[in-house]
């Protein structure tokens, strides 16, 4: 590994491909969030945030505990109303309209399954409040059973099932009704992780089977990356970035959101020179950088170059050849983590920085892993740099 | 290995025998003198039914027992009703403005001298010139109850889930038929228990119906109070026997139905 630094592949091309892009579409969203403001006391819950959702998407809401994402998610429920700013489902203003009234359903975090009744019954519940003829009521709960595959158990009581079947029964209930909008409130939070990540994909399989619109909280990055198609990152009450996940990851817009999405590793330092493709950024701790200049050019000059830790490689040497149009930076490994499909190694930079690399296992046999105190050399493409405003 | 563990000790079942020997040895003594055929209350003169049958044949005491029995019923229904809905209100406001100073309000008359609560009364119903009998001893029953069952039935609402009632609304209840059919089950045996206690402190109270109650409306301990200042007749304590025997059936066959309705709750969602 140490020397076949020509052949060696960019870490992101083995990354699973990105999620098919959303095609542009003309129509108006189905769910609009205009400037919503929502506060508790003094305490301003949510901030002005402002969101448009398409019809047959899986959003998530993704960031920190009190950040504001399940305050969002019960103002679309109906269970708070917002102080300022507007909600529209299908380009109706349904910020006063009471949750019973509401073409949405929610499925709560530790499922509210009615402990008096049975599985059934709680699935037919919205179903009989709808008013619903009883043989197709039959009908529908017979299909929700199917659907989330509880056959035979229609008959116990949310005590006598396990936490995925509960799960299972309390998503059943949600759908029964066929909303326009399904929300979920970290439905999984609950399960352990073997169950969560296949929930997961069972639940990706039914939201594009039945074309809902799907909205799911979590504080989970990994879920929301597996199960979105779209997140929006929240932090304070405000929404940070609304993206795709592989943008969200390699493109964050903010220090925040590199922060919060994935590990990485940031330089602060200042801008001493600007070509047209490539910045070259002074940092205290890792010398001089040469990073990409993002889309939007940046005008500040106090900077950071965050850089992800798989897009390090690791060698003993420096690069042959020319290598002038790459970061080169070196230091001594004080920590090494085996995670099985990776390592990952603390490399205590000559200017001061640790820095994380993480470095694929790929072969089974690995004579390429590094010693503790072993001297490196670390370096990264300016492409694989992300710069972001201080 | 569990049974061994939960076996009494010596110390606990002495302890158990000492604290209910204590509690009911009293009881007892007053159960088995009811079938005293002496005259006596002291004195043994064997067994006999005649005071049982010397009550029946009392009009007057006839009367009070079926007073109490009506007030009681009455103000037990109402302070349910009232107090439900307070630990309702109570429990799921909690944003509302001045709510510690309506729990404290509710739970005032818990530790009021009961001589003030009748007292006070008193002077209502005397002010508003209301002609005192039945009702004015069942409004005052209800108030002194109300904040029993509230207490009871509150405490069951804190520990019953806020997101059921949600889910409820979220499927289409509005929040009044959410209440009746998802809330009201689940708090269905605390609601009992509240009647329960309100009825029986209704039962057993004395000092406040004796300020609200009126001539010729005198409840079963007014009675049993003014005879026994004549001195104590075994007839009493046939009474006495009575109603513990009319607690004890209802308690039973309301612990009996609690349980009954949680083993098997499958009947009570209407299809």
């Amino acid at each position: 590994m140490a020397d076949d630094i020509a052949t060696s592949e960019p870490a992101a091309e083995a990354a699973p491909p990105p999620a098919p892009d959303p095609r542009p579409d003309p129509q108006p969203p189905i769910l609009r969030i205009e400037n919503v403001v929502k506060s508790f006391g003094s305490f301003r819950a949510v901030d002005g945030v402002s969101l448009d959702i398409r019809a047959g998407e899986f959003f998530a809401l993704l960031g920190p505990s009190g950040c504001g994402k399940t305050t969002l998610l019960r103002m679309l429920a109906g269970f708070e109303s917002p102080d300022e700013g507007r909600i529209l489902l299908s380009g109706e203003d349904i910020g006063d309209v009471l949750p019973h009234q509401r073409p949405v359903n929610m499925m709560f975090q530790n499922y509210a399954l009615f402990p008096h009744l049975n599985v059934r019954d709680n699935i037919a519940f919205g179903l009989r409040r709808a008013g619903m003829p009883r043989a197709e009521i039959a009908t529908r709960v017979a299909e929700m059973v199917a659907l989330v595959r509880l056959e035979g158990l229609e008959k116990r009581k949310p005590d006598q099932l396990s936490g995925g079947q509960r799960q299972r029964v309390a998503l059943a209930r949600s759908l029964a009704r066929r909303p326009q909008v399904l929300l979920l409130d970290e439905p999984m939070a609950a399960l352990d992780k073997k169950l969560r990540e296949s929930t997961q994909f069972e639940l990706m399989e039914l939201q594009r089977r039945l074309g809902m619109t799907f909205i799911i909280v979590t504080h989970d990055q990994e879920e929301a990356m597996t199960v979105a198609t779209r997140i929006g990152v929240m932090n304070a009450g405000r929404l940070e970035q609304v993206a795709a996940p592989r943008r969200l990851y390699e493109e964050p817009a903010s220090r925040w959101v590199a922060e919060f999405v994935g590990d990485i590793n940031l330089f602060e330092g200042e801008v001493t020179a600007r070509e047209p493709l490539r910045l070259r950024v002074a940092t205290s701790t890792a010398g001089e950088l040469v990073a990409a200049q993002p889309v939007v050019p940046i005008t500040e000059t106090r900077v950071s170059v965050a850089i992800r830790p798989e897009k390090i490689r690791l060698a003993l040497r420096r690069p042959a050849g020319d290598a002038t149009g790459i970061n080169c930076v070196e230091g001594a490994v004080s920590d090494a983590s085996y995670l099985g499909g990776k390592t990952v190694y603390k490399i205590k930079l000559d200017g001061g920085a640790v820095l994380h690399a993480a470095q694929a296992n790929t072969a089974r046999l690995d004579a390429d892993g590094y010693g503790l105190n072993q001297r490196v050399v670390a370096w990264f493409t300016p492409d694989d740099c992300v710069v972001l405003e201080r | 290995m569990a049974a061994r563990a939960s076996r009494l000790s010596r110390f606990n079942v002495a302890s158990l025998t000492l604290g209910l020997a204590f509690l009911y040895l009293p009881i007892l003594i007053l159960v088995i003198y009811s079938f005293n055929a002496s005259r006596l209350v002291t004195v043994w003169g064997g067994w006999s039914l005649r005071w049982y049958h010397e009550f029946f044949n009392d009009r007057a005491m006839i009367d009070a027992a079926w007073m109490s029995l009506r007030v009681g019923a009455t103000s037990a229904t109402v302070a349910t009703v009232l107090g439900t809905l307070a630990a309702v209100a109570l429990s799921r406001g909690q944003g509302f403005r001045g709510r510690l100073l309506f729990s404290g309000m509710l739970y005032a008359p818990l530790v009021m001298p009961e001589v003030i609560t009748g007292l006070s009364l008193l002077l209502l119903f005397v002010a508003l010139e209301v002609e005192r009998g039945f009702w004015t001893v069942t409004i005052a029953h209800t108030t002194l109850t109300m904040c029993f069952v509230a207490v009871v039935v509150q405490s069951r609402l804190v520990s019953l889930d806020r997101s059921l009632e949600e889910a409820a609304m979220d499927l289409g209840c509005d929040p009044f038929r959410a209440f009746a059919m998802v809330t009201l089950p689940l708090i269905a045996p605390a609601v009992i228990a509240g009647w329960m206690l309100a009825f029986t402190l209704s039962l057993d109270d004395l000092v406040i119906a004796s300020f609200t109650t009126g001539p010729g409306s005198a409840t079963l301990p007014i009675r049993i109070y003014s005879e026994v200042r004549l001195g104590v007749k075994p007839e009493i304590n046939a009474i006495c026997t009575l109603v513990i025997g009319l607690i004890a059936v209802v308690i039973v066959i309301a612990s009996l139905a609690s349980k009954l309705s949680s083993d098997r709750g499958e009947s009570a969602a209407p299809l």
